[in-house]
Formats: structure tokens, C-alpha cells, sequence
């Protein structure tokens, strides 16, 4: 899978966390919600680590950066044409 | 993107309710110099940004005034935990407290509404790096002058957070800016080549 496909991948798990977490805020005693939740969860961070293992940093003040140079700052970013 | 962490940059527990505290301290919550007003200055102004680093500084430089926002609000809920009308009264806080009873609303200390008008986005990253250098100054002055209206250290402890971290936001602007002027090449201090403001 090449960056674009993996990155595509964790937007739409990451997605489905935001969506499904907003629903239980206000249905937190849904138990088959909760079990899809956590489910993906479980999912999203085996990309996501797996996506920042080939491609650098995600996350703001919590991603590991690379040895030699601090790779948070590397181009492009979210906004720039070139990343999309 | 965004993500909450469920968790306070520094810790805040005021254990005194102060009303009359509340009522100036929310001039960091929406004032003109606050910290809502930063976040969405620089979270605006990282679109014109010309360097990787300064990017990433206006990016999380914003991201982080996120969280001395919600600082501010937690100050404020907590400052007016459990007042009486009286105390609302005697402290001046009844204006607010009409319009807002003891909710958190983004306004200056008197009263103004948060407005963007107290902010500015040029489209010109040595301008823009520049105002926030001035910013960051401003606020460190309106935490210091915080400080001088209060003796209760569970406030004193937070608010000299705060205005440390406005020293650092200020050193590292600095830098972004020197390395902007780097990038921009040194005969190009006051004049912006019309591609690079336009990002081609």
C-alpha cells in the first residue's frame, strides 16, 4: 500500500472514531457501539503506526521524531496541494 | 486534524471563588490580547507561512493556545464556583452574570464581545510574524497585570505558567522570523515578491 492508500485508510478509521464516539456520548450504555468502537480503534493504531513507522510524525507533541533531524517540520503539509 | 486529550496543560485547583478575579481574568479568554484571539491568529495565519519551521511554529503555537484557553475557561468556572448574588453584587460580576449567569463567554473584562477584529492575517509572513511578536508581548503585560490583582497562589501558579509561555511563543516567533528573512533573502526585508505572497 503506497502513502496515499495508507493515509486514505487511517482518515477513514479515524473518521469512523469521531463519528461513532459522538454517538456514544450520548448512548454510552450501547454495548455493540462501544465493541465497534474499540474495535476501531484497535485498527486505526496499527496504521497509524504503521504509517508513521514509513512516513513520519502525525501527531503533534506525541509522535517520535527521526534521530538525525526533528521531522515534525518535514514538507508538505496537510494544507499544501502537494499533499493532497 | 484535531484531538481533545482529556487533561489540562497545567494543573488549575482554585480552591477560593473570587468574583472579582473571574471578572479580569476573562480578559484572556476573549480579550484583545486573550488567548482565543491568539490561537485563531496563528491557526490563520500558518496558510501564508513560507518555511517548514515556520509552519510548524504557527501550527502548534496556535494548537497550544488551544490549551491555554481552556486553562482560562477553568480559572473562570472555577473562580465563580458557588458565589452568592451577594458576592456577584459586591464584586461588580452582575452585568456578566445577567447576560451569562456563571457560564464561560469569550468577552474582555469589560465586557466587550470577542470580536476578529482584534486580530490580523496579512497574507505576508514577515508582517504576520511580526504582529505576533508584538502579541506575545501584549499578553505577557496583561498576565502580569493579572498578577498583580491577586495574593491567592492556586491562581499565581497558573497565571505565571501562562506568562512564561508567552516569553517562549515570543523566542520562537523570533526565530521564525529570522529564518522567513533567510529564506526570503536579506534585500527582501520590506518588500514581499508578489509569487511568494501568492504562494507560487
Amino acid at each position: 500500500m503506497n502513502k496515499d492508500e495508507l493515509l486514505k485508510e487511517l482518515m477513514q478509521l479515524d473518521f469512523m472514531a469521531v463519528d461513532l464516539a459522538l454517538y456514544l456520548n450520548t448512548h454510552p450504555d450501547d454495548t455493540d457501539g462501544i465493541e465497534q468502537y474499540n474495535k476501531i480503534i484497535r485498527a486505526a493504531d496499527v496504521v497509524r503506526e504503521k504509517y508513521e513507522n514509513m512516513y513520519g510524525p502525525l501527531c503533534s507533541f506525541r509522535s517520535m521524531s527521526g534521530k538525525d533531524r526533528f521531522d515534525w517540520t518535514d514538507e508538505p503539509w496537510p494544507w499544501q496541494k502537494e499533499f493532497n | 486534524m484535531w484531538i481533545y486529550e482529556k487533561k489540562l496543560e497545567f494543573p488549575i485547583d482554585i480552591r477560593k471563588s473570587d468574583a472579582k478575579m473571574a471578572k479580569v481574568i476573562i480578559e484572556q479568554y476573549g480579550g484583545g490580547d486573550g488567548e482565543l484571539g491568539a490561537a485563531l491568529r496563528y491557526l490563520s495565519q500558518k496558510f501564508a507561512a513560507v518555511t517548514p519551521e515556520a509552519k510548524a511554529t504557527l501550527n502548534d503555537i496556535g494548537t497550544e493556545e488551544l490549551a491555554h484557553l481552556e486553562m482560562i475557561g477553568t480559572m473562570v468556572h472555577q473562580l465563580t464556583r458557588g458565589l452568592s448574588d451577594k458576592e456577584i453584587k459586591e464584586a461588580g460580576l452582575d452585568p456578566y452574570y445577567v447576560a451569562h449567569g456563571l457560564g464561560v463567554y469569550p468577552c474582555a473584562a469589560n465586557g466587550t464581545p470577542f470580536t476578529a477584529a482584534f486580530i490580523q492575517s496579512k497574507g505576508d509572513p514577515v508582517t504576520d510574524l511580526y504582529e505576533n511578536l508584538a502579541a506575545e508581548q501584549k499578553a505577557r503585560s496583561t498576565y502580569e497585570y493579572l498578577l498583580d490583582m491577586t495574593d491567592d497562589p492556586d491562581v499565581i501558579k497558573p497565571l505565571a505558567f501562562l506568562r512564561e509561555r508567552e516569553i517562549v511563543h515570543f523566542q520562537r516567533f523570533g526565530e521564525a522570523l529570522d529564518n522567513t528573512r533567510d529564506h526570503l533573502a536579506a534585500n527582501h526585508y520590506f518588500f514581499m515578491p508578489q509569487d511568494m505572497c501568492r504562494g507560487k
